[in-house]
């Protein structure tokens, strides 16, 4: 378990003042200033070095994507945007952020955006959080008002920093969709390159980071690169938030050390699985767009991005939704794949129409009604959507079915032969004695 | 994808934002560059939503464009697209209830009956005008599954018996309190834990400054410039300047033989872009080898080439690129020209 002198959020469970003074106490806003001193070119070499990797999801280095900035200011203004638009099905781990950390999230803000050389941030947190929200803007109103941030501040990088809302669409997570959706248009993805870095909001450089990317910056430099390193596998380095939801007897939030074993994290904060370990029937590891993975290869899995890739799964967000025995996997599944459906921004016509598609199989899978040819075909499907749209909501859309039918193909296949069975087979159905 | 229409009929002819909602609305718009004020539209209409009793009318759309100047299409569009602007009428407690796996593990198919049972099918509104709901999608609580959001409250950690308690509450005027509706402190798990429980994180002691940061360079560079930046800044296509020392060094190493640097004015120099291979860096970069015209690329020699490529570390492409021949008839063409 992670000790807790190595957490960096310490009030994830908001025991304690999210303000101004209290978080100062906690450690947050401390000797930001000696953090900037040595260029921004330090601070990415010391992300780099630490191995962070995104939290959003695709799990890509931070430091490399920062490094893909321009090095020196232009005509165009550099931009930080931070993607808090926490929408992806088993996550919500930035929301504790948001209210009860604040600080030392706009501290990040303002680091990052010395590191790419941006004087403005923006966050754009999804619409439905609207007491995040507030809390977030009642921390950057003490940070202007204690000169930490806002122009000739204490630190010597003039930066601004602004809050926006979506309003209610998952597809505002995905970043070019996120900018475009910051731009007042509908959320549809663009497509690239140009990548942000060369072309994002309004046109100019860039950088779309995840909040919890960027919160554990300033705790990264206080502690050195090679502190953060120190944690999990070579490649999946630090501390991580975990959000287990699902069967298990205490869901929660935790910060808990990258490649702990599935088995250790479930013990350790979430009282066990409900019903015992031998109840656990499938895993999904990192929110609802990767792959479930069945009981017996995830029990000692480790949760880190390399491990649960070899499973042909995904780390994610690593927002973990447990399901026993006793869950309708088909019908789980559907439900996500319902999700995907009213989600799709309808701008390519293979999510467009497949996502529809494939929730309507689905849900004559979840009944049995259906052929056992149908099986193959809607692997096919989501196979010609996978890869062949302009973001990644088609794969997502793809990915759990797939995982299904990799690992539970069986159970399809017997619940279509009891729907089909003659009525005289249906269980509970007595024969007379001859 | 979710298709949404709008009710023209309940929305009326006219819609005008409460005087209460201006310094919120001078607000939002103070957050975009000038110029930018579309930005805004997400954060107005919802403005607009909420002076409306909870739902968009098409006149409330139309007042908003009106607003930040954009097409009433544009507007449309947005209203539209994002699921939480609602375009039909909804209760004064506008149950949403989240359906998405996580919380259908935990048993939103049971609260699904309960809003059947108490308020009736969704999206419609009780006569009483209270109460309407509707499943949407995840609302990103999940570790306190299953929960619903009302109006602008979560409340988390439902159980048949307490979500219908306070949709009572609700329908008879009286209080209720958001957050998870068990003893439960947030997304902790219940019952309490040791996880953040050190004392020595509270007690001021982490605020101590740091003695020295990790990692520090011996020497810190020099500060870049802070603060705004400079009234005229540097582009990203402008070059350090490269001077004959700095040549002089890297040619040592290269073999070949460095073409005759020439000085050429101005006004005889070539656009050497319109060698197809040549772009505007490498351009500059011959530049500071001395070279200007096309007529100067036409006389090199393969001990010329050979160097070249070594200087702009790329072997083999000015004879792919048939740089020679391109030059040689792009001199011709100026000759005749002239």
């Amino acid at each position: 378990m992670l000790q807790d002198k190595d957490r960096i959020f310490t009030n994830l469970y908001g025991r304690h003042d999210p303000g101004l003074e209290a978080a100062k106490r906690r450690g947050a806003w401390n000797s930001t200033k000696s953090l900037l001193a040595f260029g921004p070119e330090w601070v990415c070499d010391q992300i780099k070095a630490s191995g962070l990797r995104g939290r959003g999801g695709a799990g890509f280095p931070t430091g490399l994507k920062w490094s893909f900035m321009p090095k020196e200011v232009g005509e165009r203004p550099h931009y930080l945007v931070v993607n808090a638009d926490e929408s992806e099905p088993g996550t919500c781990k930035d929301r504790e952020i948001m209210r009860h950390d604040p600080h030392l999230f706009i501290e990040g803000c303002l680091v990052a955006s010395y590191a790419m050389r941006a004087h403005t941030c923006y966050i754009y947190i999804r619409g439905e959080y609207v007491a995040e929200r507030h809390a977030l803007e009642k921390a950057i109103r003490e940070a202007y008002e204690a000169r930490l941030i806002g122009a000739d501040n204490v630190h010597g990088w003039d930066f601004d920093v602004y809050v926006s809302h979506g309003a209610g669409a998952y597809i505002c997570g995905e970043e070019t969709a996120l900018l475009e959706s910051l731009e007042g248009k509908k959320g549809q993805p663009r497509l690239k390159p140009p990548f942000p870095a060369n072309a994002g909001l309004y046109g100019c450089p860039t950088t779309v980071n995840n909040v919890e990317s960027i919160a554990v910056v300033p705790t990264i430099l206080r502690r050195g690169a090679d502190w953060f390193a120190g944690f999990g596998e070579p490649g999946n380095a630090g501390t991580k938030l975990f959000c287990i939801s699902g069967h298990v007897e205490k869901p929660c939030n935790v910060e808990e050390e990258m490649s702990i074993t599935f088995r250790e994290l479930i013990e350790t904060h979430c009282g066990g699985i409900r019903g015992g370990w031998d109840n656990l029937k499938a895993v999904i590891p990192g929110g609802s767009s990767v792959p479930l993975v069945p009981a017996e290869q995830i029990i000692d899995a480790k949760m880190d991005f390399d491990t649960l890739k070899d499973l042909k799964s995904g780390l994610g967000t690593a927002a973990v939704i447990v399901m026993d025995k006793d869950t309708d996997l088909i019908q789980a599944i559907t439900r996500i794949s319902y999700f995907y459906k009213h989600e799709s921004c309808g701008q390519c016509t293979p999510c467009r129409e497949g996502t529809g598609w494939m929730w309507r199989v689905m849900q004559r899978m979840a009944k049995g009604e259906a052929e056992p040819h149908e099986i193959d075909m809607l692997l096919e499907v989501t196979q010609q959507v996978e890869g062949h749209t302009i973001c990644a909501l088609g794969d997502a859309a793809a990915w759990p079915i797939q995982g299904l039918i990799r690992h539970f193909r069986g159970e399809i296949e017997e619940r279509i032969d009891r729907y089909r069975a003659p009525r005289a087979l249906v269980e509970g159905h007595t024969v007379a004695a001859e | 994808m979710a298709l949404r229409r709008f009710d023209l009929e309940a929305g009326g002819e006219n819609f005008a934002f409460d005087p209460d909602t201006e310094p919120t609305i001078e607000f939002w718009l103070g957050k975009y560059p000038a110029g930018r004020k579309q930005s805004a539209v997400i954060p107005l209409l919802w403005l607009a939503q909420k002076d409306n009793g909870g739902w968009l009318s098409e006149p409330a759309m139309r007042t908003v464009a009106d607003r930040l100047e954009m097409p009433y299409i544009r507007v449309y569009e947005v209203a539209t697209f994002y699921t939480m602007f609602k375009l039909a009428p909804v209760g004064k407690h506008h149950v949403q209830l989240c359906g998405t796996t996580p919380c259908m593990l935990r048993g939103a198919e049971d609260l699904k009956k309960v809003c059947q049972r108490r308020i009736g099918k969704p999206m419609a509104v009780t006569d009483d005008g209270k109460l309407s709901w509707e499943e949407v999608e995840c609302l990103g609580a999940c570790v306190n599954a299953p929960m619903v959001q009302i109006n602008e409250d979560y409340f988390e950690d439902l159980t048949p018996e307490s979500f219908e308690e306070i949709i009572e509450k609700l329908r008879n005027g009286a209080d209720v309190e958001p957050g998870p509706q068990t003893d439960r402190v947030f997304s902790e798990p219940t019952g309490g834990t040791d996880v953040l429980t050190d004392p020595a994180l509270f007690d001021g002691s982490r605020a101590a400054a740091l003695a020295r940061v990790p990692n520090a360079p011996e020497e810190p560079p020099e500060p870049e410039a802070k603060g705004e930046p400079p009234a005229e800044p540097p582009t990203n296509t402008v070059r350090e300047e490269v001077t004959d020392d700095d040549v002089e060094r890297d040619a040592a190493e290269i073999s070949g033989d460095r073409p005759e640097p020439m000085d050429v004015p101005h006004s005889r120099r070539d656009d050497l872009k319109q060698i197809r291979g040549i772009g505007p860096v490498n351009e500059a970069q011959l530049n500071d080898l001395g070279i200007f015209t096309f007529a100067q690329i036409a006389g090199w020699t393969g001990s010329n080439v050979e160097w070249v490529e070594g200087y702009l570390s790329f072997p083999g492409r000015i004879g792919r690129e048939e740089w020679i021949a391109q030059a040689r008839q792009l001199a011709g063409q100026k000759d005749k020209d002239a």
